[in-house]
């Protein structure tokens, strides 16, 4: 891993967000509970777009979701050394993680309002989204141009993959990377998601299916069935052969150790003994210290507990773990929350250490406040299906 | 995980099953026929009312019973469709053990429709507003909407299919637009080649046919208007040619290791031997002038199969009857092939019968560059009156042609700068 991109809820670098992560006030803040109401949203703060999307041209074709993506995955060429470097870029392989992009509110509620009324409803709309839709809004909304997006500003040109469908779409997209960097199926991977949290379509319908937190957050790991309280991120991440690596003079940040997925059929207890088929493959690479555990934990109810039941498990079982579900920190962001906290776990492990308990009135996190960090664990089960877990370890450790 | 055996590259993979749905019909061999004998399965849209829009055709696919039509649904059935017939072929229902592949599926962002959004608003707000302002908040989950979110939802599809056809691992839900059916296989024989399992089902399907997404292609001015009469709209490769026709379809392909087909019995129904990507970085909707990242798509797939451009005598272009597509496809056809493009190299498009099945189209094609190989015919590209002197091609004009090419090219381009090109062939070496 040569190179890092966040842009989240609580900052981008590790100086902006570490200081953040177990400090109520700094958390709170983060949350917006005015827009959305009842539902508390985790938005990103400002953020000097102009410095990775120059172009105002190219600002315009996007909506917030591809302009998280095109920023984060700038952050995270420049870390790596890659970005405008046209030989590197040629031969740098993207694969991303995207939902669709934002649609025409405005539009939308027009149409939707009016819509009854019409003499003939089929006429009204083929009328109203003939001449009120702007063209390039498709281009905005096509969850491939999320990395056509990303080809064009940055000249990324090896080839471009985008995987559809929550957070096991993240997590694939990293296994996948590292599947092909092992097999010697390319060199130089640019993986990564963006999420806009700040949906009222995404907030309604997952509302409708009973998962959206219409309460304010608490406590991560105690939430009911609709307890998924979402964040907005844009996550990339620079995967690099070792060799390709070192020929070219790059610095890694951190050794991807192992990145596995899988697809439980979500009765009890599936996803914790799909879960536990996972860590034992990766189990005996983990030395016996606390393992620090970044978790992408949903906060929905059910599914919440069965990961806490899961870890607990473990950690009672002779290795200790210092678990924080980053959730409560930084919402859920869905296709990028695995890749965000991978990078959240790297700079766990560029600063050694792990920081405060996120929900301290949990045990599952409470049990370890510090720890000496040289490997974390990234967990992350999708709140309707989809199980990931990945290993990341420090150079020289 | 994947443990290095190697990164696999020319390995030949075997197809050992097959199946497509599209406008055309039902299976693989009712399609054959049909596009052997240059039917078109372009009609006047009736799905929707289609008073004033420029575009009133599409290959839609309206033959499937469905208890509720809308574009998840029928992207659903589309995909279901087609992995049956490819399963059943390659002898896959029958076996006990569990499919020992990963599922990888070309699938279209779906969204609602407008008429489930009309739906819901009455069902979130009880009243004609929008369900997409907050004020509606207070509104309950209940039973009734557990299907729209559902919908809403990328990774169902997927998720249903791979319980069903028991693939292995985490299944993989794609775009890479009007590339992503190619990328699916792909994808496919790039995990085979590389060891993480001996087989892979690889999907596309597309059933998101409805007035927005016809409005918005059309605001592009992507489509054919020429609507009447419907099924001489898409021309590929001719002079007049002026868009695409939006279709449907599904398609899937069973992808095994040799050895396992062989093991097992299975009949090898032709290889894919090479694969080629590129991303375009110029533009969001046309390719770079220079035509190179085409250029490179197919030079990768030829390069892969290690074979010369001169060993390949036919292609299934991408050929979508834009103005824009075929001249780029042209040139970098005569980039590659060079004076082989002029003689010996029998270039056709699918699409000129079918029209552009989209998500599903690179999956659609790749089944019918396979049964080339099988039926040693090479369909037409129909609807070729006017030939574009600009481009100089064999198109196999009008009528399919006996030939028995040892390697067929299959060409996808997508919006977005995504290009794919996959070598099959009859033979493993």
């Amino acid at each position: 891993m040569t190179g890092t991109g966040l842009l989240s809820p609580l900052g981008e670098t590790v100086d902006d967000w570490w200081p953040k992560m177990g400090d109520p006030a700094a958390m709170a803040a983060a949350i917006d509970t005015q827009s959305y109401t009842p539902f508390p949203v985790y938005p990103v703060g400002e953020y000097d777009i102009d410095s990775q999307i120059p172009r105002p041209g190219d600002q315009r074709t996007m909506g917030p979701l591809m302009h998280y993506g095109c920023y984060a995955a700038g952050l995270a060429l420049e870390a790596a050394g890659v970005k405008d470097n046209e030989e590197l870029l040629l031969n740098t392989h993207m694969v991303v993680a995207s939902g669709g992009g934002e649609r025409d509110w405005e539009l939308d509620h027009n149409i939707l309002e009016n819509l009854d009324k019409a003499e003939d409803r089929g006429v009204y709309l083929n009328e109203q989204l003939s001449n009120e839709l702007r063209p390039t809004l498709f281009l905005a909304q096509l969850p491939n141009l999320f990395a056509g997006n990303i080809s064009i500003v940055h000249k990324v040109a090896g080839s471009s993959r985008t995987f559809m469908g929550e957070e096991a779409a993240g997590v694939d997209s990293m296994r996948i990377a590292y599947e092909k960097i092992l097999a010697g199926q390319g060199d130089l991977f640019l993986v990564g998601a963006a999420f806009n949290a700040a949906r009222p379509d995404i907030i309604h319908m997952v509302h409708a299916g009973g998962y959206a937190l219409n309460q304010p957050v608490g406590n991560l790991w105690d939430r009911p069935k609709d307890g998924v309280a979402f964040g907005s991120a844009g996550a990339f991440l620079v995967l690099e052969a070792r060799e390709h690596a070192e020929a070219r003079g790059a610095k890694p940040v951190a050794k991807l150790s192992g990145v596995l997925s899988g697809l439980s059929d979500r009765s009890e207890g599936a996803a914790a003994k799909l879960a536990g088929g996972q860590w034992a493959a990766l189990s005996d690479q983990i030395h016996d210290r606390p393992l620090a555990v970044i978790s992408g934990a949903c906060g929905s109810g059910p599914i919440t507990h069965e990961e806490e039941a899961f870890l607990t498990g473990i950690a009672e079982s002779g290795q200790d773990l210092a678990v924080r579900g980053t959730g409560r920190a930084i919402g859920h962001s869905l296709e990028s929350s695995f890749l965000a906290n991978a990078v959240i776990a790297i700079g766990c492990l560029e600063r050694r250490a792990i920081f405060p308990p996120l929900s301290p009135e949990a045990p599952i996190e409470a049990r370890v406040e510090t720890a000496e960090v040289d490997q974390v664990l990234v967990t992350g089960w999708g709140y309707l299906q989809g199980e990931g877990m990945a290993l990341l370890e420090a150079l020289d450790g | 995980m994947a443990m290095g055996k190697g990164n696999g590259a020319g390995k030949p993979i075997a197809v050992t099953g097959i199946g497509v749905i599209t406008p055309l019909g039902q299976g693989v061999e009712e399609n054959w026929k049909k596009l052997v004998a240059g039917t078109s399965g372009i009609h006047a849209i009736t799905r929707f009312p289609t008073e004033g829009l420029r575009t009133t055709i599409a290959g839609s696919v309206d033959f499937l019973p469905l208890d509720h039509m809308s574009p998840p649904a029928l992207s659903h059935a589309l995909a279901d469709t087609a992995a049956e017939e490819a399963m059943g072929q390659a002898g896959w229902l029958e076996e006990e053990d569990e499919f020992p592949g990963e599922l990888f599926i070309a699938a279209p962002p779906l969204e609602h429709d407008w008429e489930t959004r009309h739906h819901l608003c009455h069902t979130l707000a009880a009243g004609p507003t929008s369900p997409y302002t907050m004020e509606d908040a207070t509104f309950r989950p209940n039973e009734d909407l557990t299907p729209a979110h559902r919908d809403f939802t990328f990774g169902h599809l997927a998720a249903v299919l791979a319980r069903k056809y028991r693939t292995q691992g985490s299944p993989i839900t794609l775009t890479t637009a009007c590339a992503s059916g190619a990328s699916a296989i792909q994808l496919g024989v790039e995990a085979i080649r590389r060891g993480s399992h001996p087989a892979a089902l690889a999907i596309g399907t597309d059933g998101s046919i409805q007035e927005e997404a016809l409005i918005r292609f059309s605001l592009l001015s992507a489509l054919s208007t020429k609507n009447d009469p419907p099924q001489s709209a898409s021309k590929p490769f001719s002079k007049n040619r002026d868009g695409f026709v939006m279709a449907e379809g599904g398609a899937a392909l069973v992808l095994e290791d040799p050895d396992l087909a062989k093991a097992r019995g299975a009949k090898i129904l032709a290889y894919v031997r090479g694969c080629g990507e590129a991303a375009d970085t110029f533009h969001r909707t046309r390719s770079n002038p220079d035509g190179k990242a085409i250029v490179r798509s197919m030079q990768g797939a030829i390069d892969d199969a290690g074979i010369a451009p001169e060993d390949v005598t036919y292609i299934n272009a991408h050929g979508t009857s834009t103005p824009e597509n075929d001249k780029m496809e042209y040139q970098g056809i005569q980039n590659v092939f060079g004076a082989h493009a002029e003689k010996g190299l029998a270039v056709s498009s699918n699409k000129s019968m079918i029209g552009h099945t989209l998500t599903a189209a690179g999956a659609v094609e790749a089944s019918f560059s396979v049964m080339t190989l099988v039926d040693e015919t090479l369909p037409p590209t129909i609807n070729y009156e006017v030939p574009d002197p600009n481009l100089p091609l064999d198109v196999v004009p009008n009528e399919a042609r006996k030939a028995s090419p040892d390697f067929a090219l299959s060409n996808s381009f997508g919006f977005g700068g995504q290009n794919v090109s996959l070598v099959f062939a009859r033979e493993a070496s």
